[in-house]
């Protein structure tokens, strides 16, 4: 079936059906990737010289924390395009993301925090990196309690895009505002593409299986949820149907 | 518009609570730093501009809900947004009677607040510069808060939830402005930057507010 424009997934009939097919090869991918990836990683890269079997923790760390921020920014474009073209399914797919997201959080937080103990000697410094990604966690703390605590799905799909909105561009300051407070103790990037220096070959292509993982497991997630609750509004409207006849 | 704001203000100050309530909070923070972290005035003047920050902010966030909730119950809010002023300009003033009845008793009796906290002589000045340019932030961002959880019945803790982390930019340079003060050293590019995001956030947070509003109201 061909489809003239992106916009007909917009259809959420469409969007299931589409799914439907694509949804089980996307998930078995992301569990493969991240079985090789994981084991990989896990039993068959050398220890670093300096940090020990601890430097194997870069393998949930790193693609968990670009989940985190990706994941946001999913979100922040999902709300624009609910906000322009007003797609039920965008909306629903921006609620989708949110738990993902907090969960990529929380992975990174703790994840940081266990390689630190051994590494920097602390589980938690007032690092600028370590910092915004609290502040990241609690605004999608926020955003997700107010999706749960408006009842009119349609006021709840704006004002929750509106927040996303406006919560990025304060999440984008904060990020930076934190530089300004205090000097960080995280290193800094080291998969850069233009960069000389990156990590070695021997960790980084493992890496790479496991950033895939994290990426397909990250859409394998989100378009499960989203058909749940294009599923759960099908019932709810089932429902008053029903109450009205 | 002028109507409007006597309107808010005539109505904090006879209704009570609004007025000076925020100051008797921020009076009972300064209290309650030097009983939970020890009567050391050295130590004091070292936590004093971060807890002066931290007191008028949550000073700020108490009165927030009052903003639209009273409007929204009586209906008055419908009238605003039938009104020939654009609710833009509605979500503005409500902002501005919100700073003047909150923020300005705060930053009036900042000095002596921080007089009781034993701030550094030299902060005084970057104390009430900061305050006076980063409250009328906390203030506009408050009302994109209090027009978000408008329409809930309890919607105060969560409307802590979404305003605090939004309050983080400007926390971070009023407080390290007036420590900077209070240390003597040179405050100008936190001053700038503090100056900068109020700026940004009284033009544009209006139009965000708004549109929060209209979503409510549908």
């Amino acid at each position: 079936m061909s489809r003239s424009s992106l916009w007909e997934y917009a259809n959420p009939r469409t969007f299931v059906e589409t799914t439907d097919k694509v949804l089980p090869p996307i998930a078995w991918a992301a569990a493969l990737c991240l079985v090789v990836g994981l084991i990989w990683g896990f039993f068959f890269t050398p220890d670093d010289f300096r940090q020990g079997s601890t430097v194997k923790i870069i393998y949930l760390h790193v693609p968990s924390a670009m989940m985190a921020i990706n994941a946001w920014l999913m979100m922040l474009v999902a709300s624009i395009i609910w906000v322009v073209r007003r797609h039920h399914v965008s909306a629903l797919a921006a609620r989708a993301a949110a738990p993902v997201g907090i969960v990529m959080t929380l992975i990174t937080l703790f994840t940081g925090a266990i390689w630190g103990q051994p590494m920097w000697g602390t589980w938690w410094a007032w690092d600028p990196r370590l910092t915004s990604f609290l502040i990241l966690f609690l605004f999608y703390l926020g955003y997700a309690a107010l999706w749960a605590a408006i009842e009119n799905d349609e006021t709840a799909a704006d004002l929750t895009a509106m927040l996303c909105l406006v919560g990025s561009v304060f999440a984008l300051l904060s990020r930076y505002a934190v530089n300004f407070w205090n000097q960080g103790l995280h290193q800094g990037a080291s998969l850069s593409l233009d960069k000389e220096e990156n990590v070695a070959d021997v960790f980084y292509v493992p890496l790479l299986v496991c950033i895939a993982g994290f990426v397909l497991l990250f859409i394998a997630l989100v378009l499960l949820r989203t058909r749940t609750e294009i599923r759960a509004r099908r019932v709810a409207a089932l429902i008053a149907r029903e109450r009205r006849a | 518009m002028r109507a409007l704001l006597l309107r808010d203000l005539r109505l904090a100050i006879r209704a009570g609570g609004g007025f000076g309530l925020a100051l008797a909070f921020f009076l009972i923070v300064v209290v309650l730093v030097p009983l939970s972290v020890g009567p050391n005035s050295d130590r004091l003047a070292i936590i004093a501009p971060g807890m002066l920050w931290l007191g008028a902010l949550l000073a700020n966030l108490l009165s927030l809900d009052r903003m639209f909730a009273l409007d929204w119950e009586d209906g008055s809010l419908d009238l605003l947004a039938t009104s020939p002023m654009p609710l833009e300009a509605v979500a503005l003033i409500k902002a501005l009677a919100h700073w003047i009845t909150t923020a300005l008793p705060l930053i009036l009796a900042a000095p002596a607040f921080a007089l009781m906290l034993n701030l550094p002589g030299a902060g005084y000045t970057g104390l009430l510069i900061s305050l006076l340019l980063g409250t009328p932030a906390l203030s506009v961002i408050g009302s994109f808060g209090a027009a978000l959880t408008v329409g809930l019945k309890r919607g105060g803790l969560l409307l802590s939830l979404l305003v605090l982390p939004l309050y983080v930019p400007t926390l971070i340079f009023g407080a390290e402005m007036t420590r900077r003060a209070a240390e003597t050293q040179e405050y100008l590019t936190p001053m700038l930057m503090l100056a900068g995001i109020t700026c940004g956030t009284i033009a544009l947070l209006p139009f965000a507010s708004a549109a929060v509003l209209r979503a409510n109201l549908r």
